[in-house]
């Protein structure tokens, strides 16, 4: 763990930072979550109040920028403490995007009809699981300044985009075998998509917590494979 | 143990020291410090008070040899040459290794005959109207010209701090340098001057091989392209400016920069 700054209100602008981001990612996981939740069950009124609960995450994004502006203006940030105000500014970013992400899961459940009938209504939690634990080690290796974790949630990616490809074939045959599913499974379509996106921007997260602990992106030091 | 990063430029050595050591009578002020000085860089010198900067600074016109008590161990090359083999004609190696220091010392004489001193004793200039050549070109490349060149005949003691300062960089141009050393050139001014100076050293850069040594770490993150860092008379580590700023490889290094240290 790094030494205190000779200025102390410096580490207390870094560590309100980090706390920013932490509770943005928190409030993103179980935004995420929730989405699922409600999809799986048809809970309309937990996705309206997913849908609702997303501007949190967009007032906190901004309250991200506006402190990282300052310790940039204020302090003139080097080295580590520079890596970790950028990388701060843009996993906000992204984990407002994610939060998006979740809330336009949220906004299709009830547009979802005879979800009993669908098969991909079963893949999709799984791979919804995948997607959530992303984010959730990717704000554990965050939290934690853990490269190696970070490594691991670049990794998991994958997995992500497999069952994406394995949803899309299946939606793409029900709708086929059976059009008066067009509606619903281009719903699910979209769903899947949103869900595979979360992954790439968990994954750009763990690009930037990489950067901020070594100082050197993922794809230089050639573990983007592992 | 020094850590040197590689450097990507290909810039060619202009001065290189080798295993320099100084003393202050027993105190040992620099310790077995080997870097290369490339030419058409800006090379910056940081770190703490006390941490030798200047005093290893000073070693490459041989400025130390006005201090009775110094005495410097190791290898000082300008272009190949050891500049303190008893051959060295030191008058001339300041020629060649120009300096400027932090507070602006011009001559009490006129903006003119401050130019032109350094040429005349050195024969550089044949006559008046080559002399007045050499004058008119220093002030120019020191961003001075169009401010002072209807009163030359003005005192240089009356120009203001930043115009000083520039003043003593034509200066040290106008004997035709290889090597600008600068210790702490704006930190007796104001930003505004401190720009202008900064702007300067830019200009300068490709003509010469430039150190600087600064307090500011904003200043060197500027103006520098490579940066020193020196702790307790060690050199700790040197590499490319923007490396050094943002990914240090030594911890001391990074302690210093973030502000942690202690």
């Amino acid at each position: 763990m790094n030494a205190e700054h000779t200025v102390k209100a410096f580490d207390e602008d870094i560590t309100r930072l980090r706390g920013l981001i932490t509770e943005m990612g928190g409030l993103a996981e179980t935004a995420l979550e929730g989405a699922l939740d409600a999809l799986i069950r048809g809970d309309e009124k937990l996705a309206e109040k997913i849908v609702a609960d997303d501007r949190k995450l967009d007032t906190l994004e901004l309250e991200v920028d506006r402190l990282a502006v300052k310790i940039i203006a204020l302090r003139a940030p080097m080295a580590d403490d520079l890596r970790e105000v950028v990388a701060a500014l843009k996993i906000a970013g992204v984990v407002e995007r994610i939060g998006d992400y979740a809330k336009n899961i949220s906004k299709r459940v009830g547009r979802i009809e005879g979800r009993n009938r669908f098969e991909p209504l079963t893949l999709l939690p799984a791979m919804g699981d995948v997607a959530a634990e992303m984010v959730h080690d990717v704000l554990t290796a965050y939290a934690a300044r853990d490269p190696a974790l970070a490594c691991e949630v670049i990794a998991a990616d994958k997995k992500v985009d497999a069952f994406y490809n394995s949803v899309f074939r299946n939606l793409v045959s029900h709708m086929v075998e059976n059009p008066a599913t067009i509606s619903s499974a281009a719903q699910l379509l979209f769903v899947a998509r949103n869900i595979e996106r979360i992954g790439d921007h968990a994954t750009n997260v763990a690009e930037m917590v990489y950067f901020a602990a070594t100082g050197s992106y993922p794809i230089d030091d050639d573990v983007e494979e592992s | 143990m020094t850590v040197i990063h590689d450097m990507d430029d290909k810039a060619e050595a202009k001065m290189r020291a080798r295993d320099v050591s100084v003393y202050y009578g027993d105190k040992k002020a620099i310790d077995d410090v080997s870097i290369d000085i490339p030419t058409k860089y800006v090379t910056a010198f940081i770190g703490p008070s006390g941490c030798g900067k200047s005093t290893f600074l000073r070693t490459l016109n041989r400025m130390n040899d006005t201090i009775a008590s110094a005495r410097v161990e190791g290898n000082i090359e300008l272009d190949g040459e050891n500049i303190y083999s008893s051959g060295m004609d030191v008058v001339q190696l300041r020629a060649r290794v120009g300096m400027v220091f932090q507070k602006p010392n011009p001559f009490p004489k006129s903006i003119y005959d401050n130019i032109a001193y350094g040429p005349k004793i050195h024969g550089i200039a044949s006559g008046k109207s080559e002399l007045d050549e050499i004058v008119e070109r220093s002030l120019q490349r020191a961003g001075l010209w169009n401010e002072v060149k209807d009163r030359l005949g003005e005192s240089g003691t009356a120009l203001s701090g930043g115009q000083q300062q520039r003043l003593c960089i034509a200066r040290a141009i106008a004997v035709d340098p290889e090597v600008i050393l600068m210790d702490e050139p704006a930190s007796a001014l104001d930003p505004i001057a401190t720009a202008k100076i900064e702007e300067l050293i830019d200009d300068l850069a490709g003509r010469y091989a430039i150190v600087i040594v600064t307090h500011s770490m904003q200043q060197a993150a500027r103006v520098s392209h490579r940066t020193a860092f020196f702790h307790l008379g060690k050199m700790v580590e040197y590499g490319p400016t923007d490396q050094i700023f943002t990914n240090p490889l030594e911890e001391r290094t990074k302690d210093y920069i973030t502000g942690r240290y202690g």
